[in-house]
């Protein structure tokens, strides 16, 4: 009988413990308030397991350490009213679920994951749809945004808001992620030590990728493509960008990417391609543009003026209508061992290096630059003829902008 | 009209120059085609040959024509018609033989590898170009006696549209660059069908974004529909004017 | 039935035509007489609505020719050159221009055959000889039986047996009551068809006599011998005028 007893005894305690000092996990099912409930009886470490269904609930705040998962199916509805979870906490997870209707209108930039004042929050394999913003992190401490699909119809410059938003945080992964339809793909503010990468980035209002302030970020093997205005990076110093896509952001008002007031940073290994400019520069200071393609765009590069200290080496331009374009008949960046498919010298020591320079800039592209309207005679035989003259005997063209060892043969990159 | 229109076709359909004209424009627009299967730019590369060669060889071949016809159109003048409809006639004759050419040599392979309203508009603007040189040149038949300075007036004026005046619209641009010259510019391309041509087609075209990139306004007149209509419209013209001036003369030219 | 009245035409400073006054009729073969230049086929031209008249009129039939055009239906014309189409054939031609005549249901084939062109009627233009588009030109000029023939050197590639032949048809025209007006250099050619001579000299008309009041006042027979004596009689007056 003792014995029983004691077991007995030692069985409650054992339960009791685990109930103290182990997690929980609790199903949840979908009826009004349901989910509310469950968070505000969870405790610190418990899972919340929300079975399949639709639970029209919003302003969940979370402010203890909870993971929140789902296997596809258990969906969040906001009514595009309100705003689904507000974390406060640290170390929040939120997986597997799928987050719609944000509320668009008010003061306030409604998000369907917001993290404020919070480190290592992960949220993994959501999908989040037709949003305001999708996840808002606000500052943020190294949080991961991994595999998650951000789509929104609501195509507006103007109003709408961004996928993955980013303000004043620091050592974030948003890796994976799916992005389209929204104001900006990815938008960094005062966002340090990041790690940007596998993410694809596409038919965005606005930019693909937007940055500001942010510095010593990484972006790598990230596809931009088809966004309203491409990606613009901007007042930032120690960006790498190794290994994107741009793609076909094709516009009166599109680049592939826009550089401006950037220093010390690192543009490798990237491929340009059918964008209306590959890379616009404007105020940049010692870029480094290595080993890139910069294929079938209207014009290559741009490059202001303003910028300086920027070595071009190693990149294969081919079958842009303009290679490099500038308002400037100064200098100061550097061109060398690119391939270029418009350069048309020779190359007797055999040595796979041109024998003279490749002067990139043509002489109708300098033209247009000073006075667009001059545009209107792209693709005349005269606009030819001059090139072909200009070619001859260079008077127009900026005389050191160009590439004194032109690559003979296209680069493997 | 009809009877002499389709002795004249029937004429030139058997014509050596308009044969070669007809496979040198296949040949190119085929490897053209072939060569790049990237459309837009293919299409590119064959706009150029079109405003290349349609004006050249068609205001010089239908110049060419009209002078060795003149005794056989003296002949067809003795009998009862009017020198309008002889005049028209001939002028429809050789147009549309050109035109067949056009339409067989680089509309047949445009046909096959593409398609969509650029390769139409391509279409368009080359027919509307045979159609412009060859009453511009029936303007230098019935202006010109001589033949020899006939054919010179032709290559000067096929020379002055391709080129000459591009170059005098670019130092206009140059020197009133600092003013609004949007709008003068629209008129000022109106003057000059290989232009008008040109941007019909690359508006088109993808590469019209960069025509419009730096803000330029033309292009948006341009872009739109209205500004298409209006394109057509002043091309239209360019056939008309110069057919009715020819017209004109020809009443009171003796031959 | 052609009456021309005070025609001036000048090319620039030339004058090609010098207030020339004629009347033509029915059965009369005239010749056009004159040395290059004198503005023999200004004339025919004038005749034909191809070069517009400076002053004067030409009327036919009565009516004036000015802007009229239907009035040619009357005309058949052999130009000097025959030019054709390179590329089409004579049976095309001969078609084309039968088209172009729907007014017309009766042809006058005769010359087709008799020059022998029927033979050739698919051969092209380009082919062939000065002589066979000659004869061509000559079958078109008969084709619609006109009452005119203009006939400009109509004998000047044609060989001596289709001459012979040309000229029959010509006489047998005229017998039938049609007006010919011919200009020829070869004298000997008009010896017999003509009736009635037309010399001009410097645009201007020297006389228009009928053959026998020729042969009676210079009392020579042979056609070249009556114009050399002219020539030698009026050309030095012409000269000192």
């Amino acid at each position: 009988m003792n014995s029983i007893r004691a077991f007995t005894l030692w069985s409650v305690l054992l339960c009791l413990d685990v109930a103290v000092c182990f997690a929980t996990t609790t199903k949840v099912y979908p009826a009004p308030n349901s989910l509310h409930y469950a968070i505000s009886n969870a405790h610190k470490g418990d899972t919340l397991v929300l079975q399949n269904g639709v639970y029209k609930e919003h302003d969940l705040v979370i402010q203890k350490k909870i993971v929140i998962t789902g296997n596809g199916a258990a969906i969040i509805d906001a009514e595009n009213k309100f705003q689904a979870f507000l974390i406060y906490s640290d170390s929040v997870a939120i997986q597997g679920l799928e987050i719609r209707n944000i509320g668009k209108a008010g003061m306030i930039d409604m998000a369907g994951i917001r993290i404020v004042n919070a480190k290592g929050v992960s949220i993994n394999n959501n999908k989040l749809l037709n949003n305001n913003f999708a996840i808002y992190l606000q500052n943020a401490s190294q949080c991961n945004i991994l595999d998650n699909i951000i789509h929104s119809d609501f195509k507006d410059e103007v109003n709408g808001g961004n996928g993955i938003h980013a303000w004043k945080s620091d050592h974030l992964l948003i890796k994976g992620n799916t992005v389209s339809g929204h104001r900006d793909g990815i938008y960094f503010e005062f966002v340090t030590d990041s790690y940007i990468t596998g993410n694809v980035s596409f038919s965005n209002a606005r930019y693909g990728l937007h940055f500001m302030f942010s510095h010593d970020d990484t972006y790598s093997g990230n596809t931009f493509k088809d966004n309203g205005a491409g990606v613009a990076v901007m007042y930032s110093h120690g960006v790498i960008m190794l290994d994107n896509n741009f793609l076909q952001n094709w516009g009166e008002a599109s680049y592939g990417l826009l550089l401006k007031e950037i220093t010390d940073s690192k543009i490798e290994h990237n491929r340009f391609i059918k964008n209306t400019v590959g890379i616009h520069m404007e105020g940049t200071t010692r870029v480094d543009v290595l080993k890139n393609l910069f294929q079938d765009n209207g014009w290559a590069l741009r490059v202001q003026a303003s910028c300086s200290g920027s070595n071009f080496t190693g990149n294969n331009f081919i079958g842009n209508s303009f290679d490099v374009a500038t308002n400037g008949t100064m200098m100061l960046n550097f061109f060398s061992h690119n391939y270029w498919d418009k350069y048309d010298g020779y190359d007797l020591d055999k040595n796979s290096i041109g024998d003279v320079p490749y002067y990139p800039v043509s002489v109708y592209s300098v033209i247009s630059e000073k006075i667009p309207s001059a545009m209107i005679l792209y693709h005349s035989f005269l606009t030819d003829i001059m090139d072909k003259v200009e070619k001859v005997l260079p008077t127009m063209i900026p005389d050191k902008l160009k590439d004194d060892n032109p690559v003979m043969k296209k680069l493997k990159l | 009209m009809k009877t002499i229109i389709k002795y004249v076709l029937l004429d030139l359909l058997k014509n050596k120059t308009i044969l070669v004209y007809t496979v040198i424009l296949a040949a190119l627009a085929v490897s053209v085609l072939n060569m790049d299967n990237n459309n837009s730019k293919g299409l590119l590369s064959l706009l150029n040959i079109t405003l290349l060669f349609v004006p050249i060889i068609s205001i010089l071949f239908s110049t060419i024509y009209f002078f060795n016809s003149v005794e056989f159109t003296e002949l067809l003048l003795a009998q009862p018609i009017k020198r309008k409809t002889m005049l028209l006639a001939e002028y429809t004759g050789v147009a549309f033989a050109l035109s067949i050419a056009y339409i067989a040599g680089v509309g047949i392979p445009v046909s096959i590898f593409c398609s969509g309203l650029a390769a139409f508009t391509l279409l368009v603007s080359g027919l509307f170009l045979t159609l412009i040189f060859s009453a511009l040149a029936l303007l230098i038949f019935v202006l010109f006696k001589d033949k020899t300075k006939g054919i010179g007036a032709a290559i000067i004026t096929a020379l002055f549209f391709t080129l000459l005046f591009d170059g005098l619209l670019l130092s206009f641009i140059y020197s009133f660059s600092d003013y609004p010259i949007d709008k003068p510019l629209l008129g000022l391309i109106s003057l000059n069908p290989v232009d008008l041509g040109r941007i019909l087609v690359l508006l088109q075209l993808d590469v019209a974004v960069m025509m419009g990139y730096s803000g330029a306004l033309f292009k948006k007149f341009l872009g739109s529909a209205t500004g298409s209509i209006y394109t057509i419209a002043c091309m239209l013209f360019w056939i008309i004017i110069p057919l009715v001036i020819s017209v004109r003369v020809f009443k009171k030219k003796d031959l | 039935m052609i009456a021309i009245e005070h025609l001036t035409k000048s090319y620039g400073k030339f004058k090609a035509l010098d207030d020339i006054s004629l009347s033509f009729e029915r059965g009369q073969a005239i010749s056009l007489l004159g040395p290059n230049g004198s503005g023999k086929t200004t004339l025919i031209k004038s005749i034909l609505g191809l070069v517009i008249p400076e002053k004067g009129t030409i009327k036919i039939n009565g009516s004036e020719i000015k802007t009229h055009w239907e009035y040619r239906s009357q005309i058949g014309y052999m130009p000097q050159i025959g030019r054709y189409p390179d590329n089409m054939t004579i049976g095309q031609v001969i078609n084309m221009l039968k088209e172009i005549r729907k007014d017309c249901k009766q042809y006058d084939e005769e010359l087709i055959v008799s020059l022998g062109i029927s033979n050739f009627l698919n051969k092209t233009m380009r082919s062939l000889s000065g002589g066979t588009r000659q004869k061509v030109s000559a079958c078109l000029a008969f084709l619609f039986s006109p009452d005119i023939f203009i006939l400009d050197e109509p004998t000047a590639g044609l060989d001596p047996l289709s001459s012979e032949v040309f000229k029959d048809k010509i006489t047998k025209e005229r017998a039938n009551g049609k007006l010919i007006l011919i200009t020829s250099h070869v004298l000997s050619d008009l010896e017999g068809i003509t009736s009635h001579m037309v010399y001009l000299q410097d645009s201007k008309l020297m006389f228009y006599k009928t053959v026998e009041e020729l042969k009676l006042s210079t009392g020579e027979e042979k056609l070249n011998k009556v114009i050399a004596t002219i020539m030698l009689k009026e050309l030095p007056k012409t000269i000192h005028n």
